[in-house]
């Protein structure tokens, strides 16, 4: 076990698997000297700038020149800085990545991880704060994860680099300096890749239950502290990947709860949170004590100043508790 | 180049024949084809075209690799692909390259180093870079071929892709197929500045420009091209001139050019030159003839095999998406 941050889980993540698989090499900008958050600091020393490739500001080349190294046997790890630049390299990860094992009759595979972080940060306003998550959930051949503790970033990381389809890969910004216990030895006993597609609880409850991933889980299990119970009410559940998505551990909590509260930083309309809640609807309507709930960014954009930014966001005291409440009251 | 043929080789000008005669019967028999709604969906011939294909290609080595446009059927048969197997993959069959999934735009054939013909005007620049840059990260010595038309220079991916392949001097060789189309809009009048050659000399990039209707003369600077990027020399662009006797698709009866510049071009056909060489060179017209009929006659039967072949069978569509969270739940037809 080791003290790590969110940040440096994601940069052991990488380098442990570079070490054991020549095939894995980095690309995307200002890699050399650290990549913009620091996710990539000394691995150009150790790996060498061929397998740590600084690139030119061309997402579009960047994205599809990882498309072509990877229907060639390599497995490149492509850094967007920002899912919001990755905007700009949407055909070739949708046209192209998503589609070519498909389209040439499974002559090939796309094995590529498209490092995108989301997520609102520091007044960082409109182009450098979406968390578009729920996008790439809709596009048949992509893997979707997003890692909310820095034992997922390390974990979860190893099992994007290591699956043979392209995984969107998407950090949150807020999350680099968390700290957490990572057993950065942890992957030899186990395989990383059967993690996605599982969620885990991070409480357990009785009452009620929030799915949630990404940052919100910590603003969700902070809502739970402070919730007003006899006794553990509130469930947490961290999806950790939505495509695919855990849901017969969703479905389970919901049967036993009775009640759901979907939470998640981007916008509610057309969000992820509106799959869940179809699927609960679908699949354990007579089990539901009380109308799903959701709680997501109303539909605005997200502004520079700290009023504006706020008023996008979904916390635990203004959003999320009196959400559980009413629920629970219901 | 008349008198070509005097000096030729003959054996190498009659396999250049016969692999444009076989396109030519291929694009031809697939017009037929979709005139009898054999072919589902839009094809793009590349009839007119076929020295361009030719002479590169037949410079290649199967290890080498190729990226390939909408209009790709003559670049993938030149590259080695099976004409049945194309075929049924027009037809939308079992058996087809890409079994029935990807039809003419997104024929590929791995086992040839064709790594896909591309929907997206472009969209191969940047893939083909990256395919360099894993032989290149491999040390291997193998070079990457990527072909687009004189439409995709005005797409962003044509500058980030040259670029790249500057940068980190990749195996790389451009062919611009330039015919004087965007889709059916004459390029010229949507091109700023000197077009394509300039474009990538501008970023350090030799070009050379050719008359690509002349196989001998397109095969001749792709083996120069090819052999000096096989030996270190970094990325370079052949832009070969050329012209689309057809319409933009097998439907677009090209309504917006004259009668006469289409039989103008004609005058130019790259059949009638090879074939007017290899008398030259001494191959009488009976032999021509019979070398032209033996790729019709390969054509048809390949035609006829893909007709015969099934549909692929409804669960394959669930197969080939992804491994992690495939989608199993076969739908109920009723």
């Amino acid at each position: 076990m080791a003290e790590l941050t969110y940040l440096e889980a994601g940069r052991e993540a990488l380098a442990q698997t570079m070490r054991a698989d020549p095939a894995v090499w980095a690309l995307g900008e200002d890699l050399g000297r650290g990549g913009v958050f620091g996710q990539y600091r000394g691995l150009a020393e150790e790996f060498g700038p061929e397998r740590i490739a600084d690139t030119p500001i061309s997402e579009a080349c960047i994205m599809g020149a990882a498309v072509g190294a990877a229907m060639m046997g390599t497995r490149p790890v492509v850094e967007m800085r920002f899912s919001d630049f990755a905007l700009c390299a949407v055909d070739e990860l949708v046209n192209q990545a998503a589609k070519a094992r498909f389209m040439f009759g499974g002559q090939t595979r796309v094995p590529l991880v498209a490092r995108q972080p989301i997520g609102m940060w520091r007044s960082s306003a409109a182009q450098h704060s979406q968390s578009l998550e729920s996008w790439y959930t809709h596009i048949p051949g992509l893997v979707v994860i997003t890692p909310a503790t820095p034992a997922d970033n390390f974990s979860l990381l190893i099992a994007a680099i290591r699956c043979d389809d392209p995984v969107v890969y998407m950090e949150h910004k807020d999350l680099w300096p968390l700290t957490g216990a990572v057993d950065v030895d942890g992957h030899d006993d186990f395989d990383p890749v059967e993690e996605i597609g599982k969620a885990r609880i991070v409480r357990e409850g009785s009452d009620v239950t929030v799915v949630t991933w990404s940052a919100m889980v910590h603003e969700a299990m902070k809502a739970a502290d402070q919730v007003k119970a006899d006794g553990p009410a509130v469930e947490v559940i961290d999806l950790r990947t939505l495509w695919p998505w855990d849901q017969e551990t969703v479905l389970a909590s919901v049967r036993k709860t009775g009640r759901l509260l979907v939470v998640h930083e981007s916008v509610q309309v057309g969000g992820f949170g509106a799959e869940i809640a179809a699927t609960v609807a679908e699949r354990a309507f007579a089990d539901l004590k009380a109308p799903v709930r959701r709680l997501g960014a109303p539909r605005i954009l997200i502004g520079y100043a700290p009023t504006l930014e706020n008023e996008v966001k979904i916390t635990a005291k203004r959003d999320i508790l009196p959400a559980l409440h009413a629920l629970m009251e219901s | 180049m008349a008198g070509a043929g005097q000096n030729v080789d003959l054996e190498r000008l009659k396999l250049l024949h016969l692999t444009m005669a076989r396109i030519r019967a291929f694009e031809e028999a697939a017009l037929d084809a979709l005139g009898r709604g054999l072919v589902l969906g839009a094809i793009h011939p590349s009839i007119g075209q076929e020295a361009v294909a030719v002479g590169v290609c037949s410079q290649l080595r199967l290890d080498d690799v190729l990226l390939s446009t909408h209009r790709g059927h003559g670049h993938t048969l030149a590259k080695g692909a099976d004409p049945t197997a194309m075929m049924a993959e027009l037809f939308g069959r079992e058996g087809g390259t890409c079994g029935g999934k990807g039809g003419s735009m997104h024929i590929a054939d791995f086992e040839v180093g064709m790594l896909g013909a591309n929907g997206v005007v472009a969209a191969n620049i940047p893939i083909a870079a990256g395919a360099a840059h894993a032989i290149k990260l491999r040390g291997e010595d193998r070079i990457v071929v990527c072909i687009f038309g004189d439409g995709a220079i005005n797409r962003g991916p044509f500058l980030e892709g040259l670029n790249w392949a500057r940068i980190y001097d990749l195996p790389i060789l451009f062919v611009c197929e330039d015919n004087g189309f965007a889709a059916t809009t004459r390029t010229e009048d949507l091109t700023a500045g000197e077009g394509p050659a300039a474009r990538a000399e501008s970023l350090g990039i030799p070009a050379v420009k050719v008359d690509g209707n002349n196989v001998l003369a397109v095969a001749d600077q792709a083996t120069d091209l090819i052999a000096r990027i096989r030996g270190g020399e970094g990325p370079k662009l052949l832009v070969a001139e050329t012209y689309r006797l057809t319409g933009h698709t097998g439907a677009d009866p090209a309504a917006y050019r004259s009668d006469d510049e289409v039989a103008e071009a004609r005058t130019r056909d790259p059949l009638l030159r090879s074939s007017a060489w290899l008398e030259e060179a001494g191959l009488d017209r009976a032999a021509i003839a019979a070398l032209e009929r033996g790729a019709r006659d390969e054509i048809d039967a390949a035609r006829k095999a893909a007709e015969a072949a099934p549909w692929p069978e409804q669960g394959a569509a669930y197969r080939d998406v992804q491994d992690i969270g495939a989608e199993l739940r076969a739908r109920a037809h009723g």
